[in-house]
């Protein structure tokens, strides 16, 4: 009985490791192009917000107060004070061109004006300053923001009643890396994950089994004494490690690299993805092997009905439209899900897995549901599998 | 007397026919009786053909005999096994080729043997030396490591053949084995029907050409419409005129009566 399984297994793992562009396609190439490309995004966006370091921000200013005098020794910024209507339109045009960064224009007396101005009875506006700039340069919106925040600076300072945060070197924010990094993972990677694996072995088991039928193949297995649950298990089996094989490149890939992007998006978050543990690391291989032999199963049994991979590859498009939709519930963060019924549901309970792993909210005893149940599942797939390998009317047809 | 190797019992088939082929046949019957009630029984150690034209139902008994597809009613008992209720015992006692069952292009003559060899449970060095001797004298021993891709048609069926034969099988059935062969090839394949002969296989040919049957044959089957009308030795078929003639002779009878 077993011997045969092995042997099936043997003959699937020759036909897929010899043929050495298929292990490239399927199991280096997903990894290695995740790997890339998150990084490569993780770069672009980094280079996108963050500005070269020795950058001269080219501001033009109209009635520069006295009381910011002072921002003309800032060599960051090269201030050049203009006098006439007609100079601050050729200044607009630069700006629309970006070859400008920022217009400042004050009142002709801003610091009497601001000086003499009480919120409280004042009966006119209060003096403004108009700040032109172009929000599609990214030098331009950066300068923008640094002088907003300067002048709201400036106007706070004026009035001091109080501070909020004012103490230098005091940690404020208790946000560990731990929890950006759950909070990041638990909401990207189920959703990545539940996506990879499916094309994983969408690129593997119509090709073994529709392939098979499609070419007379596995007629010539049915003729042998072999038992068609024994042909089942040994292709679901040897299908579902190839699987597992890309599904671990492919997380191996975004693992390393989704730190880097997210850290090009912004400075503040900070992401380490050394805060997993090898439990961590167990429970996971669990979830993505009990998913996996899931995945194979549903597929195997699609690939069986077809007559043809073209065929299976179109039949099985609209499991890959649920797996995609409940792929996403994972974006919509909050943890998983802690009723243990939700993890009697096929795929769902994957992805609130993968979810609690990630954010470390993990309770084992729906861990262990989630596997037993996906093995239970994969096992009356493989008695389907062996109904259809027995069916002359589906097999020969 | 003889040892009844194989007995077939009443064995029927029919096909459902898809509305396309309804219109291009143009008939309004939803089903195609493929085998109708045959009954036959072949002998240890002899070679038993089964002769009809195209269409007759050839392939479909002896697919049924294989256990690769279910008969509607009736049943066959080879070497002591039930093609209904012990379908593995029947495929772990026979040999089968068919031109429908195809070898995986990217395993090589050698790696095929080997596993179907396996999942016959032949032991290894019983394998190794059938292997040798099968290998040798089909000539594969010279593309034994050439994937099944680059095989030409006839390479292909030597392969297909010598793989049917992987577990030494007392009951060997072969529908058109020598069908796009050449004539060498062909010469070497109904020779070496005649040595499994020889060692007492019992061997079931399927065929429409003549001069195979008058060649290897002990006995022979005559199919027409899925129905055996002729069921004798080959020498009471020629007695009185040759085997082509006698088939006309039948095939008019049968198919006179049908028009
Ligand atoms: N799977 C099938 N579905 C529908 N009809 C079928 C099927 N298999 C065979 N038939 C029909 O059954 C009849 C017998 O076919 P079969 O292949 O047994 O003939 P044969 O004697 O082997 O002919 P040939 O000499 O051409 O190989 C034919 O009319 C064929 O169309
Ligand atoms: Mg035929």
């Amino acid at each position: 009985m077993k011997k045969n399984i092995l042997t099936i297994m043997k003959k699937e793992f020759a036909r897929f490791f010899g043929d050495k562009r298929l292990v490239f396609t399927t199991i280096l190439m997903p990894g290695l192009m995740i790997y890339v490309m998150y990084s490569f995004m993780g770069n672009g966006f980094a280079s996108k917000f963050n500005t070269a370091e020795d950058y001269v921000y080219q501001v033009y200013t109209v009635n520069l107060p006295e009381s910011f005098q002072d921002l003309k020794s800032d060599e960051a910024i090269h201030i050049t004070e203009i006098e006439t209507a007609d100079e601050a339109g050729a200044v607009k045009t630069n700006l629309e061109n970006q070859e400008a960064d920022l217009l400042a224009v004050f009142p002709a007396d801003f610091d009497e004006a601001v000086a003499a101005y009480d919120s409280m009875t004042a009966q006119g506006a209060a003096p403004n300053i108009s700040l032109y700039y172009n929000s599609v340069s990214q030098t331009s919106s950066t300068i923008y923001r640094s002088f907003c925040e300067i002048f709201n600076q400036y106007e706070s300072a004026l009035a001091n009643k109080f501070d909020i945060n004012a103490a230098e070197g005091e940690q404020y924010d208790f946000a560990t890396e731990k929890d950006t990094t759950a909070e990041i993972f638990s909401m990207m990677l189920p959703m990545l994950m539940m996506v990879f694996l499916f094309s994983g072995c969408i690129a593997i088991a119509p090709e073994s089994i529709a392939g098979e039928k499609e070419r007379g193949t596995i007629a010539t297995l049915l003729v042998t004494p072999m038992k068609r649950s024994e042909l089942a298990l040994g292709k679901i089996l040897s299908l579902s490690v190839i699987g597992l094989l890309s599904g671990i490149s492919s997380f191996l890939g975004t693992f390393v690299s989704l730190p880097q992007m997210m850290g090009g998006m912004s400075d503040e978050v900070g992401m380490n993805v050394n805060v997993y543990s090898g439990a961590d690391f167990i429970m996971l291989l669990l979830v993505i092997l009990s998913t996996v032999l899931l995945i194979i199963g549903m597929i195997s049994i699609i690939s069986g009905l077809s007559k043809s991979v073209k065929e299976a590859g179109t039949a099985v498009t609209p499991l890959m439209i649920v797996v995609m939709v409940i792929a996403i519930t994972s974006m919509m963060g909050g943890g998983a899900q802690e009723g243990f019924y939700w993890y009697l549901i096929p795929l769902y309970n994957s992805v609130q897995c993968m979810s609690g792993i990630f954010s470390f909210t993990m309770l084992p005893v729906n861990l262990i549901i989630t596997v037993v149940i996906n093995i239970i599942y994969t096992l009356l797939l493989v008695g389907g599998l062996t109904k259809i390998f027995d069916s002359e009317k589906i097999m020969y047809s | 007397m003889m040892q009844e190797l194989l007995r077939a019992d009443n064995l029927c088939k029919t096909f459902k026919i898809s509305k396309k082929q309804q219109r291009i046949e143009k008939t309004s019957e939803k089903t195609k009786v493929a085998v109708d009630r045959l009954s036959f029984c072949a002998y240890e150690g002899e070679v038993f053909g089964l002769l009809g034209p195209n269409g007759a139902g050839k392939t479909t008994t002896l697919r049924m005999l294989a256990t690769l597809i279910k008969p509607d009613s009736g049943d066959a008992v080879i070497n002591g096994s039930s093609i209904t209720s012990d379908p593995n015992g029947v495929r772990s006692k026979i040999g089968f080729l068919t031109s429908e069952l195809k070898l995986e292009d990217f395993f090589t003559p050698n790696y095929l043997f080997d596993f179907f060899s396996e999942l016959y449970g032949v032991a290894p060095e019983v394998r190794n030396e059938r292997k040798k001797r099968l290998f040798e004298k089909f000539g594969i021993d010279t593309f034994a490591e050439v994937k099944v891709a680059n095989l030409s048609t006839g390479m292909k069926q030597k392969v297909s053949l010598v793989i049917s034969l992987v577990n030494d099988p007392q009951i060997i059935i072969f529908d058109e084995p020598t069908n796009g062969l050449d004539v060498i090839t062909a010469k070497v394949v109904t020779d070496f029907l005649l040595e499994l002969k020889a060692e007492k296989k019992t061997i079931l040919v399927s065929t429409h050409i003549f001069s195979l049957i008058e060649k290897i044959c002990d006995r022979v089957g005559i199919i027409i419409q899925g129905k055996m009308v002729v069921c004798d030795t080959l020498a009471n078929i020629t007695a009185e005129k040759s085997l082509e003639d006698k088939f006309f002779e039948i095939y008019e009878e049968v198919a006179g009566e049908q028009v």
